[in-house]
């Protein structure tokens, strides 16, 4: 066992975990935020995308062990109070989802696109970017536009 | 995923103790190819001791005629590094042509090249690029350190510190994607220096990464893609599986190759 210190969603929280214990399992499992899914399980589908330390990763593919002392955010970290976030409302707006079961992770990489593109984000860099996202009902047209949209309203 | 020991140690000696005390010790990086063989089952290590955090393992820096890479630098932080950018722009440009944003945040270039995947693209630019690479016990030069499918001279316990590329007077690298997986289904690297040229090919061999000494020859002759016309790999010493046969694979290096002597200085998704 091993004490995992982490700032999740601006909370300190210190949990006891197995040292096998995965990250999206320390989220989901320990703290019961469901908000961030497994898909695939293997790297692939972004589904448990998360920001830890700045950066989006695929939260089913580190050990909480290796985020020890790291700063995570997730999917509910980014509302405020009923108020959605920018990316949420466009995704809202948009129908960027369908079964919504990839929007979570969706949405994750995409705050952290727009961190770093502002709005120079163009469509070829969105659909470059969301390689690592895969939506198996296929809807990316409307969560393209609905990315582009939010980086776009970011920067006004 | 079968239970271990997680340990991170703060130095690269603590981390050498770790894994000799361990029964069955692995070393961790970035873990993008370890923690998905753990969690089939496929590896089942006693303890991990991660090396991601130590700073003797980061840092880039052009030292003279060579591009110095720590092992535990990720594959996103060397796409975006200037230096790297300046002195070998198309290593830059396949760092960032691995797996995806949140895969390459991760994924380190020493863990890439200590795994030696088949399919991977770190190893085609350290044997194109004669590059050494240095670890806590020697300096091992690339024409001696792949041994085969995901295998290296490595010995246990051994860690790779950092890698020291030729800067090249001018660097291609041409890739054939598989659609699903993004790996290398035949990958290129040609590397030119004065006076000579290297060839180095991932994905299909079926010994993995292997230097194309009849295209160098050629290229040698003549800086050329027509000068690869007449080069037909031997389908028996390719890979072969659901998504290329080996005489496709044999195929595609010939064009891959081409394509990278066309576009110099580039990255080309073919």
């Amino acid at each position: 066992m091993t004490h995992v210190n982490l700032k999740i969603n601006g909370t300190e929280t210190t949990v006891e975990v197995e040292d096998r214990t995965l990250l999206v399992q320390l989220l989901r499992e320990k703290l019961g935020m469901t908000g961030t899914h497994v898909g695939c399980d293997t790297t692939q589908c972004g589904a448990c995308t998360v920001i830890l330390d700045g950066k989006a990763v695929k939260s089913c593919t580190v050990l909480a062990a290796m985020a020890d002392g790291g700063c995570v955010t997730t999917i509910e970290g980014l509302a405020d109070g009923e108020t959605l976030h920018p990316v949420q409302e466009a995704f809202r707006t948009h129908h960027g989802l369908q079964c919504g079961f990839c929007t979570p992770g969706m949405i994750m990489a995409a705050v952290h696109m727009i961190e770093r593109h502002g709005a120079n984000l163009d469509e070829d860099t969105v659909r470059h970017e969301l390689e690592g996202n895969l939506c198996r009902c296929t809807g990316y047209h409307n969560i393209v536009k609905a990315v582009l949209a939010a980086a776009h309203s970011a920067a006004k | 995923m079968y239970a271990f020991t997680y340990h991170r140690p703060k130095t690269l000696a603590e981390a050498a103790e770790q894994f000799d005390a361990g029964e069955d010790a692995a070393f961790v990086s970035g873990g993008h190819t370890l923690i998905p063989a753990m969690k089939s089952r496929l590896s089942a290590p006693s303890d991990l001791v991660d090396l991601s955090g130590l700073a003797d393992l980061k840092g880039i820096e052009k030292d003279g005629e060579q591009l110095v890479i720590g092992a535990a630098e990720t594959h996103a932080a060397v796409a975006a590094n200037p230096v790297v950018n300046e002195a070998l722009p198309t290593l830059a440009a396949l760092a960032g042509s691995i797996g995806d944003v949140q895969v390459r945040y991760r994924g380190t270039m020493g863990g890439s090249v200590a795994n030696n995947d088949p399919a991977a693209d770190y190893p085609a630019a350290v044997l194109a690029l004669a590059a050494t690479i240095r670890t806590t016990r020697r300096e091992i030069a690339a024409e001696d350190f792949f041994d085969g499918l995901y295998a290296t001279v490595l010995e246990p316990g051994e860690i790779v510190t950092s890698i020291a590329f030729r800067v090249p007077s001018e660097a291609s690298y041409a890739k054939m994607r598989n659609p699903a997986s993004r790996y290398a289904l035949c990958a290129v690297f040609v590397a030119r220096f004065p006076g000579s040229v290297r060839v180095a090919v991932t994905g299909a061999g079926n010994d993995g990464v292997f230097r194309w000494t009849e295209a160098e020859e050629a290229l040698s002759a003549n800086y050329a893609p027509a000068a690869l016309e007449a080069l037909q790999l031997d389908p028996a010493g390719m890979l072969g599986d659901i998504h290329a046969e080996p005489a496709f694979r044999a195929h595609l290096a010939r064009v891959c190759a081409r394509r990278a002597v066309a576009a110099p200085g580039k990255l080309t998704l073919c």
